[in-house]
């Protein structure tokens, strides 16, 4: 399987991400500089983490307009797989691939620590390998979590079963108080309509190795791979 | 010259007369603008350079030092993979190298936390990756007055806004360091920011320039009028009242910064620089000068070729600039454009502005007019003076402490709660919470443990062929430093500053290996003050001969006073330790239920200097805790020899709070594993608080399996460490008893409650 790892300028996560693929899951990789114009021959592009441009501004409001975002757009469009982690995740949303906004972390703080999410779809090609209702150990760190759709737009994400993960406790409980960011329902990752294009605020890639105390992350990547190999129709 | 002039730019009439001898002539504005920032205190060490070679240089490690940071080799975790293959000279010099260095970033963060603690990150990144190295950790080391004022709250906050707005963005994870707070810190705080990287030695990279003919190169950021004065008005004096320095501050890019070190690590890895160097402090009047002369060369500048972002400025602001986010490079002839093109591809400017002489002398031009032209090494050979010195009068009385004057208190509960959520002890996660401290995926043991622990990657690329990050080593790091002992004791201070850091290390699994040191004094022209700073040095020195291990960079910091205080003495020791298998490292909470609690060391009665007398008494007295360097190396490699036999469940350190409050957090640090313990073997005939909240140093708490006992026992034995078992783990109760009566009966969640809400408590009341 071929993925694809896109650089913008101050990703930071871009490294960790390719180490993971590479390293631990064996999967062949390579970097997507922002500027690139081609996007042949990958199964999987993938959104790091980081701040792009800084993110001096609203996060992800520059990213997408970099020359790589219209070749992402297509390739989302023909059915490609992207994943959107953390800044890749805002950068979805800025750019229209993935519905809703990202606001502050309602303490106004960073935060980075280890939360559980609750598996709330398993039925993508990003989560098919977890149960339903299964609870990961995974951490967030960001700025700007607190993910906010107007109503409609949240009846249409659960009509549709795009949400994929919520916020919970060690066992399963979703509610305000396990809620880190102020997240509208608790959402920690939603996926379109198509089922393609999945973002996440918490960071699998920190957390596909025991030295790192979870490897709960790992399956995401997995289940891509798996996906790909078995069912893939395009 | 009118005395003004170079009066308002921090040099002394003595000073302007060695210059004009120096120059054999009266100096340019540009040139005497030039030797004021390097004849600083900050940027030259002219008090502190005499005591500073007292300091060790080699230890038990391989250690390189260089320029502007130093480090250590690991001989043994080569050959490394490279993205190119090694030629024939360069597999000499196969190895790792872990670079690391402390800095200071105190007066700016006083005047304008939050910009002041970005840009000390950002410039101690610098100084890491400018040695070729990746920087993989920061740590930062912050005090501050009380919380209870106003200005303490918002420099608390400010600081560790920078910290966190510079450090996530530039995508090094902030993994450790400590926060105190005490009254000698109102009026100025204290910033110290570490950065550790990792290197093939074989890419290494100095600051220094030579090879007449070789180009020499600007990149970075554009030059503004922003910091100027920083080293020389700012870092080297003391605050006045009513004095307005915040021009005096530079302003942080961190996002500029990940593109220089991603374009600085690329360019490095052509072979084609020479060497590099970061305009920090004295920005290009610094880089010019030292790199020419730790190269034995000259360097011909053109100031009109300097990328800039203000118009009309003049060739003394150029020369002074502490804009952030720029560095000099050295670049070998003809290949210019190849080095150009790397920083550009990252958005950055790189324009050639001079080239190597061999004269000596760095000569800078404005359209080709010579507006200086000064002996580089005249430049860096700031005056050494050798300053007075006398033991304060008041420690006399201060050092005395009667025990019997001392009220033994009624409720020994009370006093661990309240001791639990002391602003130094108590839980910090309100602060490394806001701090990404897993960026790059290494963070193995997250902070609030003794000390922070990272796998060690085989390349600094991430990971190797071999798969998983191609090595099964980590590194451990930590930063300490109790300054009230420091100011009760100064000699005694720094030597148990030195030896707790080893001590956190050896509680993580790590072996010590080399140390970085920040050392933050007050007006050293106050023999007083630098009575102070000459004992601690003399202390770290003492203390690193006798762990056998090298201090490999550092920094001073003088003039930490203001109209309200002189600080405490703070001899900030960063230390770094090495673990040879990843897979057994220790932190501080009990892992299960029915574990043995083994106590390591004495208890001796012991309040001078304590949290405790200070917290509950208001006393800050008495003599520091002793030290004895070795029954704390034979408690230390006892610890070691057990971790890595695999033998130990936990270990922790009594240090500020004494016995109770090491057993209360081995019991409560980790929040979702809460495990009590009863502590009933304490045969110590002593005052009740001595014995529980006395800080004895040279303790290590450690829990174990009932099997791993009496191998534990042996291997104490055998090191001759002082060896006890005083309790078991279990229940949801921390209790402790002497051999008369229970002291100590308290549930967990409420020690936690004390213990992990105070501080938010305190910052959000």
């Amino acid at each position: 399987m071929k993925f694809g790892i896109v650089v913008f300028p101050g990703s930071n996560c871009d490294q960790d991400c390719f180490y993971v693929i590479k390293d631990v899951l064996k999967q062949s990789v390579k970097y997507i500089w922002h500027k690139e114009t081609r996007l042949d021959g990958l199964d999987c592009v993938i959104l790091p983490g980081g701040f792009s441009y800084g993110d001096y501004l609203r996060t992800g409001a520059i990213a997408r307009f970099s020359p790589v975002m219209k070749f992402i757009t297509d390739f989302a469009r023909k059915g490609g797989a992207v994943l959107g982690i953390c800044n890749g995740f805002q950068i979805l949303l800025e750019a229209g691939l993935l519905p809703g906004v990202m606001l502050k972390n309602r303490n106004l703080h960073f935060i980075c620590r280890y939360v559980y999410i609750k598996t709330e779809n398993n039925q993508t090609r990003f989560t098919g390998l977890y149960n339903r209702g299964q609870i990961l150990k995974i951490p967030i760190a960001h700025n700007e979590g607190n993910y906010y759709i107007d109503a409609t737009g949240l009846k249409e994400l659960k009509n549709n079963n795009q949400i994929v993960f919520r916020y919970c406790s060690a066992t399963g409980e979703i509610s305000d108080q396990f809620n880190p960011n102020g997240a509208l329902d608790n959402i920690a990752g939603i996926i379109n309509k198509k089922g393609n294009v999945l973002g996440m605020m918490p960071h699998p890639e920190r957390s596909s190795e025991k030295e790192l105390g979870s490897e709960d992350g790992y399956f995401i990547f997995k289940s891509i791979i798996t996906w790909l190999k078995t069912k893939r129709k395009w | 010259m009118k005395p003004g002039v170079y009066h308002s730019l921090g040099l002394n009439g003595q000073e302007y007369q060695n210059i004009c001898k120096i120059l054999k002539r009266k100096p340019t504005n540009t040139e005497l603008a030039m030797f004021s920032v390097e004849w600083s205190e900050h940027c030259g060490y002219l008090r502190s350079r005499k005591w500073l070679r007292l300091l060790p240089k080699t230890g038990k490690y391989k250690t390189l030092i260089g320029e502007d940071s130093g480090g250590i080799i690991i001989d043994d975790l080569a050959p490394l993979e490279t993205t190119k293959p090694l030629n024939n000279k360069k597999k000499s010099l196969t190895g790792l190298a872990i670079i690391f260095k402390m800095e200071s970033h105190n007066h700016p963060s006083q005047v304008e936390p939050k910009q002041g603690a970005a840009t000390g990150v950002g410039g101690i990144i610098r100084d890491i990756f400018t040695a070729g190295a990746r920087p993989i950790a920061l740590l930062d080391s912050l005090r501050f007055g009380p919380l209870s004022q106003a200005y303490n709250k918002y420099l608390f906050r400010g600081v560790v806004d920078g910290i966190q707005f510079y450090g996530n963005c530039v995508g090094v994870p902030t993994v450790g360091g400590e926060i105190y707070f005490d009254k000698s810190y109102t009026g100025n705080c204290l910033v110290n920011a570490m950065c550790i990287g990792i290197a093939n030695k074989g890419e290494l990279v100095r600051a220094r320039a030579f090879g007449k003919g070789n180009s020499i190169m600007y990149v970075g950021s554009s030059t503004g009028r922003d910091g100027i004065g920083g080293c020389s008005i700012l870092a080297s004096h003391e605050f006045k009242a009513g004095e307005e320095k915040r021009p005096t501050v530079q302003i942080g890019d961190p996002f500029t910064e990940k593109c220089l070190i991603e374009a600085t690590l690329e360019a490095i890895n052509t072979g084609y620089m020479v060497g590099i160097k970061d305009m920090g402090a004295a920005g290009l009047t610094c880089c010019t000068s030292e790199m020419a002369a730790a190269g034995n060369s000259g360097m011909d500048i053109e100031l009109q070729a300097v990328p800039r972002r203000e118009e009309n400025m003049q060739p003394w602001e150029l020369m002074m600039s502490e804009s952030q986010e720029r560095m000099l490079i050295c670049v070998k002839k003809g290949k210019e454009e190849q080095i150009k093109k790397i920083f550009l591809q990252w958005g950055l400017n790189a324009s050639v502005i001079g080239k190597v002489t061999n004269d000596g002398f760095v000569t800078i031009r404005d359209n080709d007019k010579i507006v200086a032209q000064i002996k580089a090494h005249a430049l860096t050979q700031a005056p050494i003076y050798d300053m007075p010195y006398r033991r304060p009068k008041y420690l006399r009385k201060l050092n005395k402490l009667e025990h019997s004057k001392i009220l033994k208190p009624k409720d020994y509960n009370q006093v661990l709660l309240k001791l639990l959520a002391a602003p130094s002890i108590t839980n910090k996660a309100w602060v490394y919470e806001q701090y990404d401290h897993m960026v790059q995926t290494n963070t193995v043991v997250l902070p609030g443990s003794d000390a922070a622990v990272l796998r060690l990657p085989a390349t600094k690329y991430g990971g190797s062929a071999s798969g998983g990050k191609g090595t099964n080593k980590g590194i451990a790091a930590t930063t300490d430093c109790n300054s009230r002992y420091c100011f009760l004791n100064p000699y005694k201070g720094a030597q148990i500053a030195v030896a707790e850091a080893a001590r956190n290390l050896v509680c993580s699994g790590a072996r010590p290996a080399a140390v970085t040191d920040c050392l933050n004094f007050g007006n050293p022209q106050k023999p007083e003050s630098f009575w102070q700073f000459k004992n601690c040095v003399e202390g770290i020195a003492d203390a690193c001969r006798a762990f056998n291990i090298a201090v490999v960079s550092g920094n001073v910091s003088f003039y930490n006073e203001s109209p309200q205080s002189a600080i405490n003495p703070t001899p900030t020791i960063g230390m770094i330790g090495i673990i040879n298998d990843i897979n057994k490292t220790c932190s501080q909470n009990f892992k299960q239920e029915g574990d043995i609690v083994i106590l390591l060391g004495y208890c001796r009665e012991e309040l001078g200097a304590s949290e405790y007398l200070k917290e509950i008494h208001n006393l800050i007295r008495g003599d520091t805790p002793q030290l004895d360097l070795r029954l704390e190396q034979a408690v230390q490699k006892t610890v070691l020899e057990a971790i890595e036999k695999g033998e130990v469940n936990s270990a922790h350190d009594c240090s500020e709070g004494g016995l109770a409050v090491a057993l209360a957090e081995c019991c409560i640090s980790s929040k979702c594993n809460m495990i009590g313990a009863n502590i009933n073997n304490l045969n110590y005939e002593m005052r009740a608080d001595a014995l529980l909240f006395g800080e004895s140093q040279s303790r290590i708490i450690l829990s174990c399996n009932k099997d791993s006992v009496e191998k534990i026992r042996k291997i104490a034995l055998e090191l001759k460490a002082p060896f006890c078992v005083i309790g078991k783990t279990g229940g949801k109760v921390l209790r402790i008893l002497n051999d008369i009566e229970e002291l100590i009966y308290l549930p967990l969640e409420d020690l936690y409650k004390e213990w992990s809400g105070s501080l938010k408590k305190k910052i959000e009341e």
